[in-house]
């Protein structure tokens, strides 16, 4: 068998050190890094389409069906496990992103921002307006089990872990996989990458779904941690947010989302404590400051000093 | 009939603010290439200074009538201070990005605008009732309106072909036509595009920032008014297409139209309707209906 990659060695080392520090952690170190992987997740699917030259402002229309795929079915059929919430909302994400990237796949750059942003509001237009989904106040989403285990604060953080830790292995493997390595290239040059014989759109319109598979299970951790799901996560300023955890974290690594997100959630519970009306204005600081002296992002500054070190 | 004309009237209403505010939106993206996230915050700016200064006219007890002209000056106050603020402050270290980038730089600038409107006004409502309550209603059959809605529409058609005539009408717009064509052709021939930029940028503001001191008098100014605002001007002016002026106007009227319908016959769909708007338009004419389809660059 191949060696693994450090990338692996570094997921799996990183999975084993969350569930063993899982038990030692207080439920507010709990709550807080399951919400950061639910974002993280988001991020790491904005990943992928980063590295294509998309930028999406509309991934809160995933997030939020992941979310509301796995509450609706919990009302409607009584599904009661968490890990089939997640599938199905995960699911529920990639059937619509099939269905909107036949149109998403063939724009780029602002006009893609824009339709992402459009089709996320058409969402939350309809959430906000359907009285049968609980309207702006949204619904309770209380699974029973989790994998067959009674639900407590630890049994859902342990899945935040290992669902995260299978996204970013997945996501990883797939960067490394040729269809995965045609995103820079359709970066780069759409037009060269049709000359090799390769179909733009279609390597477009898969990553599409990935990055809305990630979203939607992030959509659904998110809804297991907060315990509550509200059409407020398909609203732009969340697709926002999402953005600036994948400027902030770069495109260089799949662990990278999940550090910038745990970044992210640490700074905001400090910053709330300390002084809740300038929060915003911290978070769009560092985005510019990130924009304009680190365009990589943040990890960019690991792989520098790795490489000037050897 | 009577329905038909309630629609009617609200949309040449609604259509003439959306129009103001999105042209701004449209000029800048136009001329710089910067689809200015910060357009709503400028618009809340806009309000908030509005609401103070016609607060202070009122507190110094000077005749009311002049409150519309206290509006009209908060809107270029804000834009003469912000306009080249942001533009010489932080846009132009970022010329030459891509256009995703500049989105996520005035995104950056719009976070930090909305803590800077509430750490300066605090987070409690400001009203300015003056304007309005001055003109009084107009009754039309059963249906009654503010005169000061006409003030809007007013606005709306004063905007529109002042900037026709500053465009297509002064040697200044014809620079500014030249550097929508041919950045780099226009900087050849002598024209000062950093100028252009600056005043451009200045222009559009401003036009932002009388969005929202027109709007003041209507509603109570509160922190997040401009969040909603920005993805409205934006369906606006990608309806229309980016950067074309007729393609405002139009976008204005189409979103004026559907929303007010969706208001008077199915007011669920309300919010929905206008994105669906924005979805289908960009389906079919990607660059709006306004714009011609560029070349695709090897």
């Amino acid at each position: 068998m191949r060696r693994p990659d450090r990338t692996t060695v570094a997921i799996g080392a990183a999975l084993v050190a969350a569930l063993a520090a899982g038990p030692l952690l207080p439920k507010w170190a709990l709550f807080l890094v399951e919400v950061a992987l639910a974002k993280g997740l988001v991020a790491l699917g904005l990943l992928l389409l980063m590295r294509t030259g998309l930028v999406s402002f509309g991934q809160g229309l995933y997030f939020a069906l992941g979310a509301y795929a796995g509450g609706l079915a919990a009302q409607a059929w009584g599904l009661g496990d968490a890990v089939a919430m997640l599938l199905l909302g995960m699911l529920a994400a990639a059937a619509v992103a099939g269905v909107v990237g036949l149109l998403l796949a063939r724009y780029r750059t602002i006009f893609f921002a824009m339709l992402s942003l459009a089709f996320s509001m058409i969402l939350y237009g309809l959430l906000v307006k359907s009285s049968a989904l609980g309207s702006t106040d949204g619904f309770n989403i209380e699974p029973t089990t989790v994998a067959g285990f009674a639900r407590s604060r630890g049994s859902v953080y342990a899945l935040a872990v290992v669902v995260a830790a299978a996204a970013a292995w997945g996501m990883h493997r797939f960067l490394l996989s040729p269809r995965g390595r045609l995103a820079p290239a359709i970066r780069d040059n759409e037009l060269r990458v049709e000359y090799m014989g390769a179909s733009v759109r279609a390597a477009v319109h898969l990553n599409l779904v990935l990055a809305a598979a990630m979203a939607g299970l992030g959509g659904g951790v998110n809804a297991l941690a907060v315990g509550h799901i509200d059409p407020e996560m398909a609203y732009w300023t969340t697709s926002g947010e999402f953005v600036f955890v994948a400027i902030l974290s770069g495109t260089a690594s799949p662990i990278a989302p999940f550090a910038g997100a745990i970044l992210l959630e640490l700074l905001r519970s400090f910053a709330y404590e300390y002084s809740p009306n300038t929060w915003q204005m911290v978070i769009g600081t560092a985005m510019l400051l990130v924009i304009l002296f680190l365009p990589s992002g943040l990890w960019s500054v690991f792989r520098a000093r790795g490489r000037a070190a050897g | 009939m009577g329905d038909l004309l309630a629609v009617a009237i609200d949309a040449v209403i609604y259509s003439s603010w959306l129009f103001v505010v999105a042209t701004g939106l449209t000029i800048i993206y136009g001329v710089m290439r910067i689809l200015n996230m910060a357009h709503g915050s400028l618009y809340a700016l806009g309000a908030y200074a509005a609401a103070s200064l016609a607060g202070a006219w009122s507190a110094a007890g000077w005749p009311a009538a002049g409150t519309y002209a206290v509006l009209v000056a908060a809107a270029l106050l804000v834009g003469v201070v912000m306009g080249p603020l942001v533009e010489r402050g932080i846009l132009r270290f970022t010329y030459g990005r891509d256009e995703v980038v500049m989105v996520l730089v005035t995104y950056a600038l719009f976070l930090i605008l909305e803590d800077a409107i509430k750490l300066a006004w605090g987070v409690e409502s400001y009203f300015v009732t003056e304007p309005y309550q001055l003109l009084g209603t107009l009754d039309l059959g059963p249906l009654s309106y503010p005169l000061y809605s006409g003030v809007i529409v007013l606005a709306a058609v004063a905007t529109g072909v002042g900037l026709r005539w500053g465009i297509y009408g002064t040697s200044w717009g014809k620079l500014l036509i030249a550097v929508i064509h041919d950045r780099e052709m226009a900087a050849a021939m002598g024209i000062n595009v950093g100028r252009v930029f600056l005043v451009t940028f200045t222009l559009g503001t401003t036009l932002g920032a009388l969005g929202g001191a027109l709007t003041a008098p209507t509603v109570s100014v509160v922190p997040g008014m401009g969040v909603e605002v920005i993805v409205l001007a934006f369906a606006v002016i990608v309806i229309g297409g980016l950067g074309s002026m007729p393609g405002a106007a139009l976008g204005a009227i189409i979103v004026g139209l559907v929303r007010s319908a969706a208001v008077h016959f199915l007011p669920q769909v309300e919010l929905f309707s206008i994105y669906m708007v924005m979805a289908l338009v960009l389906a079919f004419r990607p660059r709006g209906l306004f714009v011609a389809v560029e070349a695709r660059k090897i």
